[in-house]
């Protein structure tokens, strides 16, 4: 039996997984998937920026489109290095294609026209 | 001189969503002022994800979640002047700002919606001992240095407070390639959300000194090292429990204020708990048609609590805007055993409405039930396997439960 808190949102349910992968606690079916996902291969979003090349901010705030492995989450923030962008860019485009080959996007969070 | 039917002062989550909801109820001789360069307010610096969830159903980041606000905001021609400070309101409301274009200006209001946000607490307001040198700093301002300006606060980083803030800074100073070195908290739980301890620090080991406080800051210009020490339930420092970190920055998250200077000139007493003023369910303040909302009423934990609630203030300025108020008689809630404050601190009964209630508990307690009293006959009980100081509860009462209207106490009873 292993207790966990469920990260997916504010609530933070505190869960409990026993040994034949029952999972208690959970206010809701995402916990459950949660606690699945903890014990065998636990994903994160990762949200970080890159610079910008604009008139009014210096940094893009970016997230992966998808959790990414949490063993892998230092080398989706390493890839960002060097990354400018130039204006206008739009909420929800893509800034990397496949970061690190693991068929996520890393894609815009704000929109800066200039 | 100009007159708006409502002028918003602030341009965050609850200047937006309040806006919305006024010009949606018809008012449309309305305008936002915001002293940035631009809408969204604090959020636009809050790059994670984990907004939305109540009010879109989605995991958005901060500035995600502002952009809807500030689409709905330009796609309804709400108008708005940025880089606008108000200094001053006046008891005949009316309302100084200052910016580039118009210099010193003077508007009147018919009603005003305060939506100023917070501050945080900084190391003056919590005395902290030792050297003052460069490398302290308070944790939303490092999250405006990485986040919006590019650049790192420090290498080896100690964070004093457990507030999320802090520890959202200290994943985001992880993956940025620093080392961050601890946590301390002077409480023994912490003042963050579970998932935060979760996710940025126990995913990082970062480990967490409950019950510890900084005890002295050394260094000549920058911080070179810190020194903390346990305390016990007096606050007190424990002989002999020191621990010694080198670092170069230290990152404080104690605490986060509402934001009221342009309400202390007009004398609008502010509350001793929340440090925001007392409210009635209309969020309407004790200087009528002054409505106040999101952290410079209350500090929020949530915005998506943020947004409803300035949909609320909004809600009670077009009432009266319309002049649709009566003479009611006017109760007040009492935060009884184990509260800290309920919100609102006044409310007058209408058969057939219901009112939001929030409050937040004064320690953490397991297995309790809150117990929402009248003229000492229970009207309401609610079991709770855990409530935390962190987290703020929200109870929505219907009044029609209510037969002989009274002050409402709120209080927690443990065990069941
Ligand atoms: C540093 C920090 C980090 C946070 N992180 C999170 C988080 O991760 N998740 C979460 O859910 N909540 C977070 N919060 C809570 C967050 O503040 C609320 O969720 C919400 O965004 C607050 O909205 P608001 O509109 O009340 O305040 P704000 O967003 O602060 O907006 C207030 C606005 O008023 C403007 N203003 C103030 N005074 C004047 C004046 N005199 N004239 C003109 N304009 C003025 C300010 O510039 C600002 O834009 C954080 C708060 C802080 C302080
Ligand atoms: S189980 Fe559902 S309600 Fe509970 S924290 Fe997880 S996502 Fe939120």
């Amino acid at each position: 039996m292993k207790e966990l808190i469920c990260i997916v949102c504010p609530r933070g349910c505190h869960l409990t997984i026993d040994d034949n992968n029952n999972v208690t606690g959970n206010m809701c079916p995402r916990g459950k998937q949660y606690a699945l996902n903890e014990i065998t291969n636990p994903t994160r979003m990762v949200t970080s920026t890159v610079k910008v090349d604009s008139k009014l901010f210096k940094r893009l705030p970016v997230i992966t489109s998808k959790e990414v492995s949490k063993s892998k989450m230092f080398e989706v923030v390493k890839a960002l290095d060097g990354i400018v962008v130039k204006p206008p860019v739009y909420l929800h485009d893509v800034i990397i294609k496949d970061v690190c080959g693991l068929g996520v996007d890393i894609i815009a969070t704000r929109t800066i026209l200039e | 001189m100009k007159t708006y039917d409502l002028v918003i002062i602030g341009g965050g989550s609850a200047g937006l969503a309040a806006a919305l909801e006024a010009k949606k109820e018809g008012v449309d001789n309305l305008i936002i002022l915001e002293k940035e360069p631009y809408l969204g307010g604090i959020l636009q610096q809050c790059i994670h994800n984990g907004f939305g969830l109540v009010q879109f159903k989605e995991q958005l980041s901060g500035p995600e979640y502002a952009q809807r606000y500030i689409d709905l905001v330009n796609e309804n021609h709400i108008p708005y002047l940025l880089e606008t400070m108000v200094y001053e309101i006046t008891k005949d409301k009316e309302i100084y700002y200052t910016n580039k274009q118009d210099g010193v200006c003077c508007i009147k209001a018919r009603a005003i919606i305060m939506a100023t946000g917070c501050i945080e607490r900084t190391a003056g307001a919590i005395q902290l001992e030792g050297a003052r040198v460069s490398g302290i700093m308070t944790a939303g301002l490092a999250q405006k240095y990485m986040n919006i300006e590019g650049y790192m606060v420090g290498k080896k980083v100690f964070i004093l407070g457990s507030g999320d803030i802090g520890l959202i800074m200290a994943r985001r100073c992880m993956l940025e390639g620093a080392k961050v070195l601890g946590v301390a908290e002077i409480m023994p739980y912490s003042n963050g959300l579970n998932r935060n301890i979760v996710q940025c620090l126990n995913d990082f080991d970062i480990p967490l000194y409950l019950s510890h406080t900084v005890k002295k800051v050394v260094g000549k210009d920058r911080v070179e090292k810190i020194i903390i020490a346990k305390v016990d339930d007096k606050m007190n420092y424990i002989p002999g429990s020191e621990k010694e970190f080198d670092c170069d920055t230290l990152i404080l998250s104690v605490g986060l204020i509402p934001y009221n200077p342009l309400l202390e000139k007009l004398n609008i007493a502010l509350n001793p708990k929340t440090k925001g003023v007392n409210v009635n369910q209309d969020y309407e303040s004790e200087f009528e048609g002054i409505f106040s909302c999101g952290n410079s009423l209350h500090v929020h934990d949530l915005v998506d609590y943020v947004s409803k609630e300035a949909t609320l203030a909004a809600k009670g300025a077009v009432k009266y805007l319309k002049n649709n108020k009566q003479e009611e008689k006017v109760y007040k809630t009492v935060a009884g055993r184990g509260i800290n404050y309920v919100l609102p601190q006044q409310f007058s009964y209408q058969k057939d409405s219901k009112i939001d209630f929030k409050f937040r508990v004064s320690k953490p307690f397991k297995a309790c039930s809150i117990v929402i009293k009248n003229n000492d006959s229970v009207v309401r009980i609610i079991k709770k396997l855990y409530l935390l100081p962190a987290e703020m509860e929200i109870i929505s009462l219907d009044m029609n439960a209510i037969t002989n209207p009274s002050d409402l106490v709120f209080e927690i009873k443990e065990d069941f």
